[in-house]
């Protein structure tokens, strides 16, 4: 599993690294960021669905690995 | 080096370059058909909007007045969505419906950049503010935040009966904002005249609201001329540096986003914080399972926030069109009412509830696009901290008297009366 923020829909709600500060993080002008490659560790998969879910601006893919 | 003489000119003589707006007749008094006259000044809004706007999303979406020269009222969530997304075809140049339209020429900066600003331009003058209102830039003033609001509590000791938005929820987002702009705090209950001039004003006659409005801005220049002599490290300084396209900032912009800053920061949070603890006084389980769960706050703050969103924003149409079933004309009004699109049942489940537990809760108080309220980190931290105080220090509370529970009018709405009882 693994998660990528659209850096043109993201608005800076910090949604995402409020819920799931393991998984995203703010830049400096608060828009959210994926921290390192993306890929959810085990046990952080529930913050990732949370973090998609929550997007006001659905800007938050979450890729399901087959 | 040259002496900063931007703000020494009085601010008035400013406004005789610009053409002036359009002013249209002032209606008031009671809605005949809210499909067709809405008006969000009215008491019947100010007291329960939701079963107006409910209403109105079945049976007319996009509801019209003829009031304030001619508006329109969207309350379906995708409606109020591909609004504030669509900056091509609405405009931010005045973000609050009254009866004057500020110039064309105004846009795209507009009076109170840059929410009143439009692209390009909004996007630099955004940049300027962003990096002082992250996450982590405001929960710097999470302590100061949290002792001041034990300090209001303390202040209770005694009372059986407080006014929780008049004692408590009022002062926090002033005291913050002053702070933050470096200024007098002692100056809170003119903010709370200007908040009202601006925001409950709108259907005074044009030369009170004007003087109103020039009251805010000679207080705003005293302001800026004393931070340009005696330059101290706060977003006033910082604005009066700040520097757009290679050169310093126009003074009806550094004085503009300070109007912002100012009005925006307070009744927007105070209404917030009111608004969860009116629906926690006269909902016990609630109010008992925070206190026993206190790490839920943060999922309830947000379903506070979806339900009793306080703000609505406004846009002015830019050219006449058929839009999504109206016809919309040039410079019509359009209401964005965030707390309409946040009880819409089609993007909600159980829209009309308060559920504290909600885990899912993509709602729009903070609007969306591009213009997502700039405040929002440090509304979150204000409103967190203030319920989280509230409820270890005041645990049982209820409605002192329903009946006396007042709300504001107009765009940004809360209690401002809000008696409880806490002994």
């Amino acid at each position: 599993m693994k998660v990528h923020i659209d850096p043109g829909r993201c608005q800076g709600h910090g949604r995402c690294y409020t819920l799931a500060p393991g998984l995203f993080g703010e830049d400096e002008e608060g828009y959210g960021q994926v921290v390192g490659d993306g890929v959810v560790p085990p046990g952080e998969e529930q913050a990732a669905r949370l973090a998609v879910a929550n997007c006001p601006e659905l800007a938050i893919e979450l890729q399901e690995e087959a | 080096m040259t002496v900063d003489d931007r703000f020494t000119r009085d601010h008035r003589d400013t406004r005789g370059e610009l053409p002036l707006g359009t002013r249209n007749e002032i209606v008031v008094g009671p809605v005949s058909d809210w499909a067709e006259d809405f008006s969000h000044l009215e008491p019947e809004w100010a007291a329960d909007p939701y079963p107006i706007q409910d209403d109105l999303r079945r049976r007319c979406p996009i509801a019209h007045t003829g009031r304030f020269g001619g508006g329109w009222l969207p309350t379906r969530y995708e409606d109020v969505a591909a609004i504030a997304y669509d900056t091509e075809r609405f405009s931010s140049r005045s973000i609050i419906m009254s009866n004057y339209r500020p110039p064309l020429e105004l846009a795209p900066i507009g009076a109170t950049p840059p929410i009143s600003s439009d692209p390009p331009f909004h996007h630099d003058a955004r940049k300027l503010l962003l990096p002082a209102f992250t996450k982590s830039a405001v929960a710097k003033r999470e302590a100061a935040t949290r002792a001041f609001c034990h300090a209001l509590v303390d202040g209770f000791e005694g009372q059986p009966v407080v006014d929780a938005a008049r004692d408590y929820a009022q002062h926090i987002p002033m005291r913050v904002i002053a702070d933050m702009l470096g200024f007098p705090p002692e100056d809170g209950p003119r903010f709370r005249e200007f908040v009202e001039n601006a925001l409950e004003g709108v259907n005074l006659p044009p030369e009170e609201r004007l003087a109103r409005m020039e009251s805010l801005f000679d207080y705003l220049y005293a302001q800026i001329r004393d931070h340009v002599e005696n330059p101290r490290d706060d977003l006033t300084t910082y604005l009066i540096d700040a520097e757009l396209y290679g050169r310093k900032l126009d003074p009806a912009h550094v004085a503009g986003t300070i109007a912002l800053l100012l009005i925006a920061g307070i009744d927007t949070t105070w209404s917030a914080i009111g608004a969860s603890l009116w629906h926690l006084a006269k909902t016990p389980a609630d109010r008992e399972r925070l206190v026993a769960e206190p790490e839920l706050l943060p999922t309830a703050m947000e379903e506070f926030l979806r339900a009793y969103a306080p703000v609505t924003m406004a846009r002015l149409v830019k050219e006449d069109m058929h839009w999504r079933g109206v016809d919309m004309k040039a410079d019509d009004w359009v209401l964005l009412s965030f707390p309409a699109a946040n009880r819409d049942p089609e993007q909600f489940e159980r829209a009309g509830e308060v559920v504290i537990d909600r885990e899912v809760n993509r709602h729009v108080a903070f609007g969306l696009g591009i213009h997502r309220c700039v405040g929002s980190h440090l509304a979150r931290m204000e409103l967190r901290v203030a319920l989280e105080v509230w409820l270890e220090r005041v645990p049982a509370f209820t409605l002192d008297d329903p009946g006396a529970v007042t709300w504001s009018p107009g765009q940004v709405r809360g209690p401002r009366t809000l008696p409880l009882r806490i002994g």
